[in-house]
């Protein structure tokens, strides 16, 4: 911190003596306040620069860590879904499938505080105090065996811890080790003896279903031979089905009839808050929350396939259910509605923005 | 194709769409017939006949503002492969190269790499801070960076991870997939030396530190000499305002260095005696090798190419006669100076025709007229830079990184074509 504080009061000093074009070309741009740089110079270096001043210790880090990171990377840092494993790996860098995470793989805990303290938890980052920073980072050092659970972390012992694999990286030497053996006159004729296929992608078939594109502007949809695609173009089929298509629309808009358009839309808009956790509409699946079609008028933690947390399947088991009032009282503040739930997100304090949200929710609830 | 209605060509999809397949299809018969040298034996209905739309007139001005492609091209789009990310707001899609030409990449088809999703900047919030050791920590508005000295160039984004599915061996089929983590726009911008000039750098100051307004912020420490040397702070793409997507209203363009790089929604430019060694640059972009050390700092992308077509999808459905087998070739490091093509997996190689002037560090297409044969190709493409690179085999790349390093892979790609022109994407032993 005592550089932070030089750094701002250089800052300062520096304010001062920029008179109007004192040095420089252009004189564009405002001397940067010290509250302004505050507020976005959080970064943190391997050597501590930045680091504020504060701690945290493991069992703290513990609760922070299932309130706003276990959705994801699990109650232990092992990893949820294809979310990142942050603990474990270690010894795992040469196997075939090497597991890299903060105890395995990051050389340095400057890293992890910048990271957790500016981007997570994803889909709400930057509400993490620099205390709830030390602990939860803390809690990770302990879940990877660094240090022991009566560790606190702070900015006088941070940058004594050392990472496991902070000697595993090297500087590019691609020009030194790569350019000897790229940097060559090509072979043009009879470089090697004739070739076989050895790998094919249809072997593994992982591939998103595409179109093909022939030259002539046929498009050739997946699963139809080309063959097949020229013999349709050039026959004449019944529209039968186009006019099914364009029935079934009129019946949905029955259905949401008592629906305000505009606040559904406006809804639809706000949902974008959401939807780094939680899918609606067709298709949508459980991600790190649960899949949210027909949430109005069900029974909370009903979604089949879903992990609630302790605190969700306690209200469930109350015998609640998701109402349109129920809704608004929860997302104004979720962690009162329901203590201890780990949906990291801190809610909305705008009714009007609520409302919309839910008349979103209820369009895709009948 | 008398009986349609006058109003038909005018829907999108639909009936008109069956319609416009009739004519393609009839269309493609006649081609057919005139590769082959053939003559035609009806005579055409498309010259025939009048045609609606040479009778009745077409959309008036203003139908469309800001124009979209005609819905005949509405399958030339982005693509994603869900099962690469855990979410698709932390994602990436593909360019669609396999149906494009040129090098220039249509903004709005231009492959996404988002770590916390594209958020909606305007022009009047847009702020930007240039902080730490510099003599004047300032903050610049969009106004003012229009203001400024602005500069014009041709670039590559290529995100490092790239064909970074195929280590193990051949997997996505089409080169969207293999190769379409890349773009290539002319962009305006303020040279990222101008800002760092008008705050001034103090001698202690090595590295430049970039970081986004995104939640994820993505930021990424360049050396000093680079970001002093070609950096811009860019605005405009393709004679436009940058889209959402990739940055609006201002990203920065490291002309030949990986695409993470390229931070969007540009916030602060820092300048610190070393390295931040950000998540960016440490857990993620950097490539772990064999032995399971990691080479970090991996920035300029090295020289690549690929067939975009024929490729699986887009094949050469044509038949044996002539063909155009087209492709792009670029590099990190300069100019592309040669293109090479195979058409047997790596034996015998042709020398390819560079279209115009390769630009340093910008995507070159080649091209190869070929008359085909109708036996099956193993084509590949090789490209050479100015540094007298070489593109270098996959094995040849396994062989020194192993099989773990994610990032950079810029092997010599084969697409296997068979006697129906259908292509797959292949490795040849």
């Amino acid at each position: 911190m005592s550089k932070c504080r030089n750094l701002i009061a250089t800052t300062a000093l520096a304010t001062l003596l920029a008179a109007p074009g004192f040095a420089q070309e252009l004189g564009l741009g405002r001397p940067a306040l010290p509250e302004e740089i505050d507020a976005w110079d959080v970064a943190v270096l391997p050597d501590g620069t930045g680091l504020p001043v504060g701690s945290g210790d493991v069992y703290d880090g513990e609760e922070a860590w299932i309130n706003n990171c276990a959705a994801c990377h699990g109650d232990f840092a092992e990893g949820a879904g294809a979310w990142p494993v942050i603990a474990g790996g270690q010894g795992t860098l040469t196997n075939p499938r090497p597991v890299k995470t903060v105890g395995s793989y990051w050389p340095y805990l400057s890293t992890v505080f910048d990271y957790v303290h500016r981007s997570m938890p994803f889909g709400a980052a930057q509400i993490l105090t620099y205390d709830e920073t030390y602990a939860i980072v803390a809690y990770i050092l302990y879940s990877n065996q660094i240090v022991e659970d009566d560790f606190v972390l702070s900015n006088e012992n941070f940058t004594e811890v050392v990472m496991p694999n902070a000697d595993g990286f090297i500087v590019d030497d691609r020009v030194e080790t790569e350019f000897p053996l790229f940097v060559t006159e090509p072979c043009m004729s009879n470089c090697s003896d004739p070739v076989e296929i050895s790998k094919r992608a249809s072997d593994i078939a992982v591939t998103p279903p595409f179109p093909r594109l022939l030259l002539d502007g046929t498009v050739v949809e997946p699963g139809e031979m080309v063959e097949e695609a020229s013999m349709d173009a050039g026959t004449a089929t019944d529209a039968a089905p186009v006019e099914e298509a364009a029935a079934e629309p009129a019946a949905e808009e029955v259905q949401v009839a008592s629906l305000d358009p505009a606040l559904v839309e406006a809804g639809e808009s706000a949902f974008r808050q959401c939807r780094s956790c939680h899918q609606v509409g067709d298709g949508a699946r459980n991600g790190t929350g649960p899949m949210l079609n027909g949430v109005v008028g069900r029974a909370s933690g009903a979604v089949e396939g879903f992990r609630y947390s302790p605190a969700f399947t306690e209200k469930a088991e109350s015998g609640h259910v998701w109402t349109p009032e129920s809704l608004d009282a929860f997302l104004e503040n979720p962690s009162d509605y329901i203590p201890r739930n780990r949906m990291a997100f801190r809610g909305v304090r705008d009714a009007d923005e609520r409302a919309a949200l839910i008349a979103y929710l209820t369009s895709h609830s009948n | 194709m008398t009986d349609q209605s006058n109003d038909a060509p005018r829907k999108a999809g639909g009936a008109s769409r069956r319609d416009f397949l009739r004519t393609a299809g009839l269309a493609a018969g006649g081609a057919a017939l005139a590769a082959t040298g053939a003559r035609a034996n009806t005579p055409d209905p498309l010259i025939t006949e009048i045609q609606p739309y040479a009778s009745f007139t077409g959309e008036a001005v203003d139908a469309t503002p800001y124009g979209m492609p005609i819905h005949f091209e509405e399958h030339v789009v982005r693509r994603n492969v869900e099962w690469l990310t855990a979410d698709p707001i932390s994602s990436i899609n593909f360019t669609p190269i396999h149906a494009l030409d040129g090098t220039i990449t249509p903004q709005g088809c231009a492959f996404e790499r988002h770590h916390s999703g594209a958020i909606e900047m305007s022009k009047q919030e847009y702020r930007l801070m240039i902080n730490g050791l510099v003599d004047r920590p300032l903050v610049f508005t969009f106004a003012d960076l229009m203001r400024m000295p602005r500069e014009s160039r041709v670039a590559f984004c290529e995100c490092a991870a790239n064909s970074g599915m195929e280590w193990g061996g051949a997997q996505l089929n089409g080169a969207q997939f293999t190769h379409g983590m890349i773009h290539n726009m002319e962009y305006i911008g303020v040279p990222l030396r101008v800002l760092l000039e008008e705050a001034g750098v103090q001698p202690e100051g090595k590295w430049v530190y970039v970081e986004g307004h995104d939640a994820s912020s993505n930021g990424r420490s360049i050396p000093l000499e680079k970001a002093m040397d070609d950096c811009l702070v860019a605005f405009y793409a393709n004679g436009e305002a940058l889209r959402m997507e990739h940055g609006y209203p201002v990203r920065l363009i490291v002309p030949g260095w990986e695409g993470n790089m390229w931070v969007k929604w540009l916030r602060r430019i820092a300048v610190y005696h070393a390295a931040v060694e950000s998540r960016e640059e440490t857990s993620k972009y950097t490539d772990l090798l064999a032995n399971g050390t990691a080479r970090k700092w991996t920035w300029e992308m090295d020289a690549k190419s690929v067939i975009t077509a024929p490729s699986p999808q887009v094949p050469a459905s044509h038949g044996p006669g002539p063909m155009v087998i087209t492709g792009l070739a670029w590099s990190g490091r300069g100019k592309i100076t040669r293109v090479d093509v195979s058409m047997d997996g790596g034996v015998n190689w042709v020398e390819a025709r560079i279209a115009g002037e390769p630009q340093s560090m910008a995507l070159t297409r080649f091209y190869v007229d070929h008359v085909w044969d109708g036996k099956p190709m193993l084509l590949q493409s090789r490209a050479v830079d100015e540094t007298g690179y070489v593109q270098p085999t996959k094995d040849q790349l396994r062989a020194v990184r192993g099989l773990q390093s994610v990032y950079h892979n810029n092997g010599i790609q084969t697409w296997h074509v068979n006697e129906n022109g259908e292509a797959e994407n292949v490795e040849v032993s």
